[in-house]
This record gives structure tokens, sequence and C-alpha cells, in this order.
């Protein structure tokens, strides 16, 4: 009789036809970045300087500077008196209780995240917009960056390029920049079309209909999807820890493996604060943006 | 209607069919096949076939159909928001079609101006800068077009509106500032896609009016997109009538109504009211000789041969009719005066069921005056009497 044991067990290949496979996928990818590690890494190295500029910036300036600063940039984004209070209390609070410069960390680090996102997303989603068949090539893209585990990334970014603040912004850029990818290309295929038709008709270019009718009136969209962005950041700060990002992030990590329940609670709720400051301060500014949606409807 | 304007746009056998292979579907289309045919066998969609249409200069041609029919298809070839699978499209005399992207753009911004059915209006945009918006494109200081920007608000009656924003306004004011955006262009083309379609019957015959009234002044070419036939022939100098992506019957308002070529028109005239759709404009004979003088001697040389009375005015105003009998039976130094009689004017814009007891209580023509009371033409009560009874 023919061997039919395959339809008991599954027709796998074998261990060492496997075994092959990963070890000249891994040592290909070791020698591209033993070869190409360092250039990578010297690309990134304006972005590293910033980063540590940035957060020497935020840590070394007195902090009732900063935390000045801080409200005043809310003030001036939002014009709330209240939302203003809310910040203040939320920072005297972590600063109260010693968590002032990992916060700063974590600030600076974000900020930089979003930065970047936004720099790299709007354009991916503007030209998700004009072409369809651009769309169905970025969707499964951003499908897998949001859906495969971040640890499975960090493998090869970290054998590329060590432990560190860059592998923690690119972890951190690949998790949350797809919502402002997503939302950027939904809210510019939304644009009343009649809208855009006007604009086509009085003989605007191509430019003058991007930057004049389809992102002003996507920008409600658009603000909706780097909120998203601001906050899928924010959620990645434990993980990145685990690669080296300093911040609110290690002490949490420091609590899983040491049972420190009190520690672990109050970085958290560090985390959930800057969270929440992220987004009303986000929503309230893209609301004020917005002044022409205030009109009553009487149509 | 005056003929012998010239011809601004032509329109020669344009074809519109929708799918992915319109150019192979052609030939079948032109062979004679069938929407139904077509649409079984390839899946394509005749939009438009073998639209073959002219407008002349400064007169107000009405495309009407029932949706569907493919009118604001037919109006969005003019400036070519959508290309047409086949045909040619010709403004003074140039295949627009043949125009490269940035020509093309170019005669958007010069030649034709649009207004929306749903007014497409920028919603971001304080309505000053939605009236300015086609001199802004075209790289206009704002110092430059904002006086002109302003003015055209006023004139569509928006004067103060300058700072709210589009969604602040009635649907009656948010398609004034569509007007005045088009008009803001100077472009010599309007075209205006069921412009008043969305609007309340009150304000649709406000605007209307207003319209007509613009229009006396500016003389544009205006192209009309409309499902009403009343509207039609309230604003059209000439009206086609498209079914089903055909032309059915191209011709003046009084044509459509009294001389429909086949059952669709038919049944589309059967319903009008033609009192209260036709104006005088319809029915009027164009005729500005009158008489100007204030005593027998200064008309008796210019009176008409042809005709049995006359218009009489002085200084430009309008003083009466005077009729042949009469001017034979006065003086050299008769004043005119004291024999005149008052029949009163009417303007172009009259419907006629304004028109009729005036006509009825006087045995001659009526005349027709603009704005400023200038003389534009005569109603004949006979001409008045064919078209209104069937």
């Amino acid at each position: 009789m023919i061997d039919s044991s395959w339809l008991t067990e599954f027709p796998d290949m074998s261990r060492r036809e496997l075994l092959a496979i990963r070890q000249s996928l891994d040592s290909a990818y070791r020698t591209f970045s033993r070869d190409y590690g360092e250039s990578i890494e010297n690309f990134f190295d304006p972005l590293l300087y910033f980063l540590v500029w940035f957060e020497n910036l935020l840590i070394e300036t007195p902090w009732w500077l900063v935390l000045a600063a801080i409200v005043g940039l809310v003030y001036a984004a939002t014009r709330s008196w209240k939302l203003c209070s809310g910040v203040l209390a939320a920072f005297l609070a972590i600063g109260y209780f010693g968590m002032w410069e990992d916060t700063m960390r974590t600030l600076s680090i974000i900020t930089v995240c979003t930065i970047l996102s936004i720099c790299i997303g709007i354009p991916i989603g503007i030209l998700m917009a004009r072409s369809d068949r651009a769309k169905s090539i970025i969707t499964p893209m951003l499908d897998i960056m949001q859906t495969m585990p971040a640890f499975v990334y960090l493998i090869p970014v970290v054998m590329l390029l060590g432990i560190g603040r860059i592998p923690g912004v690119i972890a951190v850029v690949i998790y949350a920049i797809p919502p402002v990818i997503r939302l950027t290309n939904l809210g510019i295929r939304l644009v009343n079309q009649e809208t855009l038709e006007a604009a086509t008709a009085y003989g605007a270019t191509p430019t003058q209909r991007l930057f004049g009718v389809q992102i002003p009136l996507a920008m409600p969209t658009i603000m909706a999807g780097i909120n998203q962005t601001i906050m899928m950041a924010l959620a990645m700060v434990v993980v990145a820890s685990m690669i080296g990002v300093k911040g609110l992030g290690q002490p949490v990590l420091k609590s899983i493996t040491n049972q420190y329940f009190t520690l672990g609670l109050l970085n958290g709720l560090a985390i959930v604060a800057l969270a929440i400051i992220f987004d009303r301060v986000s929503q309230s500014y893209a609301k004020r943006a917005q002044k022409h949606l205030e009109g009553t409807e009487n149509g | 209607m005056d003929n012998t304007r010239e011809t601004l746009i032509e329109i020669e056998g344009l074809y519109q069919i929708f799918g992915p292979d319109a150019k192979n579907v052609l030939p079948k289309v032109k062979a004679g096949a069938s929407k139904e045919e077509i649409l079984a066998e390839t899946g394509h969609t005749i939009g438009l076939q073998d639209i073959n249409l002219s407008v002349k200069r400064g007169e107000i041609f009405v495309i009407m159909g029932l949706s569907g029919s493919g009118k604001s298809t037919l109006i969005r070839h003019f400036n070519r928001l959508i290309d047409p699978t086949a045909g040619k499209i010709k403004v003074e005399g140039d295949d627009i079609m043949e125009l490269p992207v940035k020509e093309l753009t170019t005669f958007r911004r010069h030649k034709m101006a649009m207004v929306f059915q749903h007014f497409g209006l920028m919603p971001h945009r304080c309505v000053l800068d939605n009236v300015g918006y086609g001199l802004l494109i075209k790289g206009e200081k704002r110092a430059e077009w904002k006086p002109k920007a302003v003015n055209w608000l006023e004139t569509v009656g928006l004067g103060g509106y300058e700072d709210q924003y589009p969604s602040q306004l009635s649907g009656g004011q948010q398609q004034r500032v569509g007007l005045a955006r088009a008009l803001c262009t100077d472009a010599e083309i309007l075209l205006m896609d069921e412009a008043f379609s969305a609007l309340d019957p009150l304000i649709r015959s406000e605007m209307q009016e207003q319209l007509i009234d613009l229009q006396e002044n500016l003389q544009k070419t205006i192209i009309f997109i409309t499902h009403d036939l009343d509207e039609a022939l309230r604003l059209g100098d000439r009206i086609a009538v498209l079914k089903d992506g055909k032309l059915v019957q191209v011709g003046t308002p009084v044509d459509i109504v009294l001389k429909p070529e086949d059952d669709y028109v038919r049944a589309f005239a059967k319903d009008v009211n033609r009192a209260r759709a036709l104006t005088v404009q319809t029915i009027m004979t164009a005729d500005t000789s009158k008489l100007e003088g204030i005593s027998a001697k200064d008309v008796r040389d210019i009176f008409p041969a042809d005709r049995g009375h006359a218009f009489v005015f002085n200084n430009n105003a309008y003083q009466g009719v005077l009729t042949k009998q009469q001017l034979d039976d006065m003086q050299d130094d008769d004043l005119l005066e004291k024999v005149l009689i008052k029949v009163p004017t009417v303007r172009r814009t009259n419907l006629l069921q304004d028109v009729i007891p005036l006509s009825l209580n006087t045995r001659f023509d009526l005349p027709v005056v603009n704005k400023q009371g200038e003389l534009k033409g005569r109603v004949e009560a006979s001409k008045l009497a064919d078209v209104l009874s069937p």
C-alpha cells in the first residue's frame, strides 16, 4: 500500500528544511544589517539628535517654566481656562508623585512620534485618496501594521539599530501611523463632489483643489485620525520601554517584574493623564479651527 | 426671437456611454442598437446619444428633461467636467475637446462659470471668499477682487453678508451667493445646473425674476438645466427637450407649447397653464420704432405707414398711444398730449395672465418697456389670443 500518513498527519516540510530556511533568512538579514546597519543608523542620526535635544530641553528647563509653556500652548490651542486648569492640576500631581522626569521623556518621544506620523501619514493618505491602485496596495499594509504584534517587528528593528530611542520611535510610528493615513484618505474621499466640481469648473488646478478644497474640508476627519494616532502612540509607551526607551513605561515594566502595584498604578495613571490631555486639547483645537461648522443650519 | 445672433457654442455628434469599454461599444450605439440591448449585451449605459445643438450668443438656452434624461450629464460636457465618448464641443469655433490640460484650465477660468443645484459653495470660506473664488484661483489679489465681489453680492441682494459662512444662510441665499460667484468671474457663458430646483416655489420664482432682470443688462449666454417646464418656458429663449439621452425637440417656448413634435413633448405641454407659464417675452414683437415729440408736426413724417397706431415718447418717457386717424385730424401745432390714449405699459417679464386684462381693456397693442422705460416691443392682442387657445 502507498504511504497514506498524510491523511492523519499534516504533510508539513521536514524540520531540517524549515531550519535551513530560517537559517538562510536570518543570516541574510544579519549580513544585511552588518553591511548597512551603520549607514542606516547614520541616516537616523539627525532624528536622534533632535530627540535627545528635545528631551534634555524638557528635563533641564526649570519645571515651572515647562509647565507655564505647556499651559500657554494649551490656552493658545483651545482658549479654555477650564482645560488649562485641568492640565495644570494633572502636571502638578505628576510632579508631586515624583514622575516629572519620566513624564517629560514620554512627552518628548510622543511629540516626536506624532509629528513624524503626521508628516509621513498625511502625504500617504493623500496619495491613497487620489489613486485606487495605491489604495489597494496600501490598505493591506496598514492592516498588517495594525495587527502584527509589535514584538515581531521589533526584532528586525533591534537587530538593525540595536536598543535605544530610534528603534523605539520606529516601533511607535509603525503602530500609530495607520489611523492618520486611513482617515486622511477617507476624509478626502468624502469631500462633497459638487463642491469639488465647482472648484474644477472655475478653473482650479489639481494643486489648488487639493490645498484649497479637499484638505480643508477633510480636516475634521484628518484631525480625528491625528487624535487616534496620538492615543495609539501613548499605548505603545510600555512596549517601547522594553527596547530601552526611557520614560513612564520603564517603571511600569519594573512593576510587572517586581510586583510593585502602587508604582505601576501611579505611572499608569500618569500615562492616562497625558492621553486625556492630548485628546481633549487636540479635539478642542480641531473644533475651534472649524468655526464655519458652527453655523445654524436653516436651509 | 432675434435669429440673427451668431452661434457661440456648437455640439456635434456627442455620445456619452458609461462603462469600462465605451469606445468599443460606440459603433453598436451608432448602428442604432437600443439602450436596453446595449445594457443587456455589454453592460454599458448610454448617457447621451447623438446630441447636436447650437447655442447663440446672448440667449438663455434651456435644456429640459426628467431625471435620468441625461441633462446634468450634458451640461457637464460644456466645460468638460465629463469627457464625452465621441463628439465635438465647439466654443467660438474651437473644439474644446482638443485643448490640453493647461489651456482647458484657462478656458474654464475665463469663458464659463457654473451654478450648481446644491450650490457647491465652499463651506470653509466666508461668503465674500466664495464669491471671489473664481478670481482668487486666477491669482488675483484679494484687494483687487474684493470691491467686485462686494458689488455682485449687493446686486443679488446679499449686501452685508460678506463675513457669514454658507451654513449660516438659507438655501435661497446660498444660491444667490452661487450666482454672484458665477457673475463675478465676468465669464461670458453661464452654466446653470438645476440652479433653482432645490429652492422652495416662492424663492424659486423670485430667483427666476432676478435672473431675467440681470440678463436684460448682462446679455450673457446662459445654458440652463431644469426638469420644470414652467421654469423652462419662463426663462428660455429656446428650449431643448431631452429624453433618455436623446434630443426630442429644440425650439422657442411658443414652439414647445404650441407645436410639440412628439407625444412626449405633447404630454409635457398639455398640463401647462399657458397664461401662467408664458411671459410677454414669448409673444412680443420686437419693435423699437416709436414717435418722439410733443406736437403733431413732430411726428407726422415718422409715423409708420403700415400701422394704425404708434407709441409716443417724450424725453424717453412713455406718453400714450396715437392713432393714424387722430394724427390725420390734427393741425400741425396741436399738442399730442391732448389726444393721447393712455394704454398701460408691460414688461418683458410679465406673465400673460397679468397682461390679459390690460389687453382686453384696449383695442390697441400694449407697449413693452424695460426697467429704464425704453421701448422694446409691443404685444398684439391677436398673438395673445393665439397662444392662449390651444
